[in-house]
């Protein structure tokens, strides 16, 4: 069904009895051309590329619970393209073109909103750091506008300007940066792929990989044995332990970040803010709740919930910037298991197993890519090369020395 | 999460630095690139239990050894990362 307003209203007048299941529930077939190994923003944006660029259409994509019901689905929304290094500017500048037109592509809402990302500076040396970023950005033909203390107190009159630690010396405005609706994006990649015949299989683990040979030939799953020629994982949080079972060993560790909610305010926000001093971010979500998040926690962890000390972290990070902030009570707080990369940027790459790929490491900046990742690892999965936009996210990169650290930290995964 | 520091006793993990792995302390030999890159960049990362590195940086400086459920967030057992280091050789 194409939605449109004429659709709204047909369905208003009768009862809203005609919508459909978005998508089917499909049993698995024995065997697929492409099997996608999670059913997150990655995956089903990679499936329904597949589908749609390059015309695979026996695809399935094979999630352990239900679609988009990891990291996508818990994060802070926040779409942006100011990164600094080569490999990251392109790939992040064509993600950003991707959304803004992906209401068009997939006919379906997924309200992302250009309301802007504004970085903070705190000292001279931070805001020389803001301009050569804005000039990476401007060279990428990506937006960038550097503000004097002045223009950010006319742009967020709220903020805590003069705090004796951290005075705001002036910022970095992303214009075309902003936020979505996190589920609708998984939702609508979801919707798009299953018109274009891609299974999505719920409730399906894969338990272990078929290989002969060492070249793939499918995967064990909950379900049973699914083969295929190719197979994908896109399994954020959980890469190294599905790759270990096809014998890799990985440059990722698996580390917890935590995000935060307060109950449902008035308009008060209208950018999203990134504080330099302490790793704090905030919006406000269309629903009124004031949408904020800080630094990882610092250590391995699987466990999909935080440990207090950074919540007082954050909430001091909160008021330093913000003081009204503490006016509103914390509606909700929780943890979501991030692939922290030895460098900070993310991998899209073929995998020494012939026909497995691997989409991963993407640190806590998944979300802003599922576009073009989707769209790369689609291109890589289908044609055996690399996308234009995402030549650099190589697995060789720490042997070749092509590493991208983008915030210069080293292989630290707790520091990225 | 509260370690147990071999000499200053129980303590907040706050007062700790993490550091990584502990197979940071099997540096490889020689120049071998191969096991050099390895050594940096190549992790098991289990969802059970994890041998780490943490310092005591806000209490005796110490190395310490940590072996962690890192999906309970659990400490199992805490060495000094020397005497651990001594044991291998």
């Amino acid at each position: 069904m194409h939605y449109s307003a004429l659709q709204i209203l047909k369905n208003g007048l009768s009862g809203n009895k005609g919508w459909k299941p978005v998508w089917r529930n499909p049993e698995p077939k024995k065997s697929y051309d492409i099997v996608i190994i999670g059913g997150g923003g990655h995956g089903l944006s990679t499936a329904y590329y597949l589908a749609k660029t390059y015309g695979i259409r026996n695809i399935a994509v094979l999630e352990k619970g239900y679609l988009g019901g990891g990291n996508v689905g818990r994060n802070t929304t926040i779409v942006r393209a100011n990164y600094l290094l080569d490999g990251n500017l392109e790939f992040y500048s064509h993600s950003l073109k991707l959304w803004e037109n992906l209401e068009q592509e997939l006919n379906y809402n997924v309200m992302l909103s250009q309301r802007g990302c504004l970085m903070l500076a705190h000292n001279d040396g931070q805001f020389d750091s803001l301009a050569r970023r804005g000039n990476a950005n401007l060279a990428t033909g990506d937006d960038a506008l550097l503000m004097s203390a002045d223009d950010v107190r006319a742009f967020t009159p709220y903020l805590n300007f003069d705090d004796a630690r951290f005075p705001i010396r002036g910022g970095l405005l992303q214009r075309t940066g902003g936020t979505a609706r996190h589920d609708a994006v998984a939702w609508g990649y979801a919707r798009g792929a299953d018109m274009r015949g891609v299974d999505l299989i719920q409730n399906c683990e894969v338990t272990g990989f078929r290989i002969e040979g060492g070249k793939i030939k499918g995967v064990e799953t909950s379900r049973g044995y699914i083969g295929a020629s190719k197979v994908g994982m896109s399994v954020a949080g959980r890469t190294s332990q599905v790759a270990e079972m096809a014998g890799l060993s990985l440059p990722i560790e698996s580390h917890v970040l935590q995000a935060f909610v307060t109950e449902a305010v008035k308009p008060v926000i209208d950018t999203v803010i990134s504080f330099g001093m302490g790793h704090f971010y905030i919006s406000q979500s269309d629903k009124g709740g004031l949408v904020f998040g800080g630094d990882i926690d610092g250590y391995n962890s699987y466990s999909q919930r935080g440990n207090l000390p950074i919540v007082e972290h954050v909430a001091e990070a909160a008021m330093a910037l913000m003081p009204m902030v503490g006016k509103s009570r914390m509606l909700r707080s929780w943890g979501g298991i991030m692939d922290m990369s030895m460098d900070g940027s993310p991998i899209i790459d073929k995998t020494p197993v012939e026909g497995l790929f691997l989409n991963g490491g993407w640190c806590y900046g998944g979300f802003k890519a599922v576009p073009a990742a989707g769209a790369a690892f689609a291109h890589l999965m289908a044609t055996g090369e690399k996308a234009d936009w995402a030549t650099k996210f190589n697995l060789n990169r720490f042997e070749t020395g092509y590493v991208i650290d983008d915030e210069g930290t080293g292989a630290r995964p707790n520091l990225h | 999460m509260r370690i147990i520091c071999p000499n200053c006793g129980e303590r907040d993990h706050r007062e700790f630095e993490y550091l990584g792995s502990a197979k940071l302390l099997e540096r490889p030999e020689g120049g071998d690139a191969a096991a050099y890159h390895d050594y940096v960049f190549q992790r098991r990362n289990p969802s059970g239990e994890n041998a780490e590195l943490w310092q005591h940086v806000m209490g005796c400086s110490a190395w310490l050894h940590v072996v962690r459920n890192v999906t309970t967030h659990e400490i199992i057992e805490v060495k000094l990362a020397r005497d651990v280091k001594e044991a291998a050789l």
